[in-house]
């Protein structure tokens, strides 16, 4: 990914029951490509960063419950992103009820 | 194929329940699909064909989506997902460059992929495995197929016993389960996608048999009750297994269509049952009629999702489960944050202990602005039938004296402004043994055992520590001791005793909690008919003197 410009980072809590997983990956990476930003995930504030627009690259990360999940964005739109995708996983990626989300 | 041996002896094998039920049938085993194909030796030959094959797999999983229910289209939407990603394919295309077939290219990058799955350390990672190794199968099914890249996997009989080490959940679903059958899994997980379906569509399955299915062949009387099944029986336990699959299948219909009746004891002692409901979709398919109300709403689910609800927002919710019990009363509980049940931006991080912290009640008082909405909503719904509140984790009187202050300012404020309001009952959960104990000191309306948490502080045993488990008894005879003195005072003072923990829930915990003197429960819908047919079996008189000499 090419750097010219400061990245965004943020960095949220995953609280759902099953961690980082089927579902929750689904969503976290149609979110993500929703936005033209370049988008990565980390474990670590240093990485190594995924692309978070790959479910498969994801999946591979097996985050569990409890894990602090850190996001890096570079584009016109990183901030937005950045922001969806870090309020995604504090809401628990609407696991719990139908309420509220209605994120496109 | 079946032995040569004429009389064969019966074989009885044990794994572990995933999905109950019981099931008879003609054993079907399962294996890896085989596939052969000439390779067209040319790297972009090979590469087209890879690419071919994968969107082939992918329309057919789509089509199977289409078709699918929720939960099994959210699934196969997952596997749709990686195999539309260039992540999964990329280690294939790389091989298939450097002179690999299709076919070998595309097992081994699976296969190396479904490796680091299989090595995961939680289960439900593990799991997924089965995902991937389908997708792994469809693919090469579709390399192997013939020029219309027809479907190579032979069709299964409705009614089988389906053998296999592992089941995909599209495999599963492309299976007509309406004639019955089952599942039996040599590895597997009770975590797994296909479990879930498995479990949702009534199909017994059995998973870890830890045998290999493929010399699995002949009759089966699978009980996944038990988590158990016996190839080719003998004429006395086909028999005996009649026997247990109809007197199951008579309790579960019979429990079922007296769920409506009111519940008595065998010797004629009224108990009211009511349900516990976590949020108003449950109320979808239930009539007000099968309980006597509704004991316990748990409303945390009106704060799992973004941000913190607001008053229209509650009260709407609250309103409908009012109008739903059509008079009948209904218990709701202020939001019990905290302990297990942590809420974004509301609960605290990081205590080392949760279930002794800022929890239940405590956490209502330490942020009154968040408690304040949502006694205003209760207060407003309470116009629209017969609402109570439910304070949660009640350790001193002083929270009940807070809360009761709050509601009054709340109920004022609203009528000041011309808002119509009614000022509901408080009751409290009694689940701290500081207010079990001294339960004299506290002025409330009735009172709730909340056995589930009564049980993990008075026994020191996490409820959701596996290890002490056993410890975490609700009918631990300290526990019951407990449960007697609130019902004691409140039948001295004319105020209601009821239990909301699972206990209630637990046939084989409801003598004894009557024992205890409650004729009152609250439990999970699922649970009610259950419980009803429970307390009918329940001879109060007998079993008192049974006890008294006992004693």
């Amino acid at each position: 990914m090419s750097m010219t410009e400061t990245p965004v980072v943020a960095s949220a809590l995953l609280t759902n029951e099953v961690g980082l997983h089927a579902r929750p990956a689904v969503k976290l990476t149609q979110l993500a490509k929703s936005f033209a930003a370049t988008v990565e995930l980390a474990l670590e504030p240093d990485g190594p960063w995924v692309d978070a627009k790959s479910p498969v690259r994801i999946m591979r990360v097996k985050a569990a419950k409890g894990t602090l999940l850190h996001f890096r964005a570079s584009g016109s739109d990183a901030d937005a992103a950045v922001g969806a995708l870090v309020d995604l996983v504090a809401r628990g990626f609407d696991e719990n009820a139908g309420e509220g989300a209605d994120h496109a | 194929m079946r032995a040569k041996v004429p009389t064969m002896p019966e074989a009885r094998h044990r794994g572990r329940p995933a999905a109950p039920g019981f099931a008879a049938g003609r054993v079907v085993a399962l294996g890896t699909a085989v596939v052969t194909r000439r390779a067209g030796g040319d790297p972009a030959r090979e590469a087209a064909a890879l690419r071919a094959a994968m969107a082939k797999a992918a329309a057919e999983l789509a089509a199977l989506a289409a078709g699918a229910a929720d939960d099994a289209a959210g699934i196969l939407g997952f596997q749709i997902a990686l195999l539309e990603d260039d992540a999964l394919s990329a280690p294939a295309f790389v091989a298939i460059e450097g002179g690999a077939p299709a076919d070998v290219a595309w097992r081994d990058a699976l296969d190396d992929e479904i490796d680091g799955y299989r090595s995961a350390e939680d289960e439900t990672f593990r799991a997924r495995a089965a995902d991937l190794g389908d997708l792994r199968d469809r693919v090469l099914a579709q390399l192997g197929g013939d020029a219309d890249g027809t479907a190579v996997a032979p069709p299964v009989a409705p009614g089988s016993i389906v053998a296999a080490s592992d089941l995909p959940p599209s495999r599963f679903l492309a299976i007509d389960w309406r004639a019955g059958g089952a599942v039996l899994l040599s590895e597997g997980s009770r975590n797994s996608h296909v479990a879930m379906l498995a479990r949702a569509r009534g199909v017994p399955m059995i998973v870890g048999l830890g045998i290999d299915p493929c010399c699995l062949a002949g009759e089966a009387l699978v009980d996944a009750m038990g988590g158990e099944f016996v190839l080719d029986p003998a004429p006395a336990t086909r028999a005996a297994f009649e026997a247990r699959r109809r007197s199951h299948e008579i309790g579960a219909a019979e429990a079922a269509s007296r769920v409506g009746e009111p519940a008595v004891t065998a010797d004629g002692v009224a108990v009211a049952v009511h349900i516990n409901v976590a949020g108003p979709d449950e109320l979808a398919s239930l009539s007000p009629t099968i309980c006597d109300g509704i004991g316990l709403v748990r409303t945390e689910f009106l704060f799992a999702g973004e941000g913190l609800p607001d008053e229209e927002t509650q009260y709407r919710v609250y309103r409908r489960l009012v109008e739903w019990a059509a008079g009948k009363p209904v218990t709701i509980r202020t939001l019990d944050a905290g302990g297990d049940k942590p809420v974004t931006g509301l609960t605290a991080v990081g205590e080392s202990n949760p279930f002794l912290g800022v929890r239940g009640i405590r956490l209502s008082l330490a942020r009154p602005e968040v408690f304040a909405v949502q006694l205003r909503a209760l207060a407003r719904a309470a116009c629209h039938g017969a609402l109570r509140i439910m304070l949660p984790m009640v350790t001193v009187p002083e929270e009940v004296e807070a809360a009761r202050t709050l509601l009054d300012a709340t109920v004022a404020a609203l009528e000041a402004a011309g808002v119509p309001a009614t000022r509901p009952p408080i009751g409290i959960m009694v689940e701290v043994p500081a207010a079990a104990l001294a339960i004299e000191r506290f002025d409330a309306a009735f009172f709730s055992i909340g056995s589930n948490d009564l049980t993990q502080y008075v026994t020191a045993a996490g409820r959701d520590i596996a290890a002490v488990a056993e410890l975490a008894n609700p009918l631990n005879p300290a526990v019951l001791r407990l449960i007697r003195m609130v019902v004691e005072h409140g039948r001295a003072n004319g105020r209601e005793v009821s239990l909301c923990g699972d206990a209630g829930g637990d046939p084989e915990a409801v003598g004894a909690l009557l024992l205890a003197g409650l004729r009152s429960l609250s439990v999970a819908p699922a649970a009610l008919s259950a419980t009803k047919s429970a307390i009918s079996r329940i001879d109060l008189g007998r079993a008192d003197s049974a006890a008294g000499k006992g004693r």
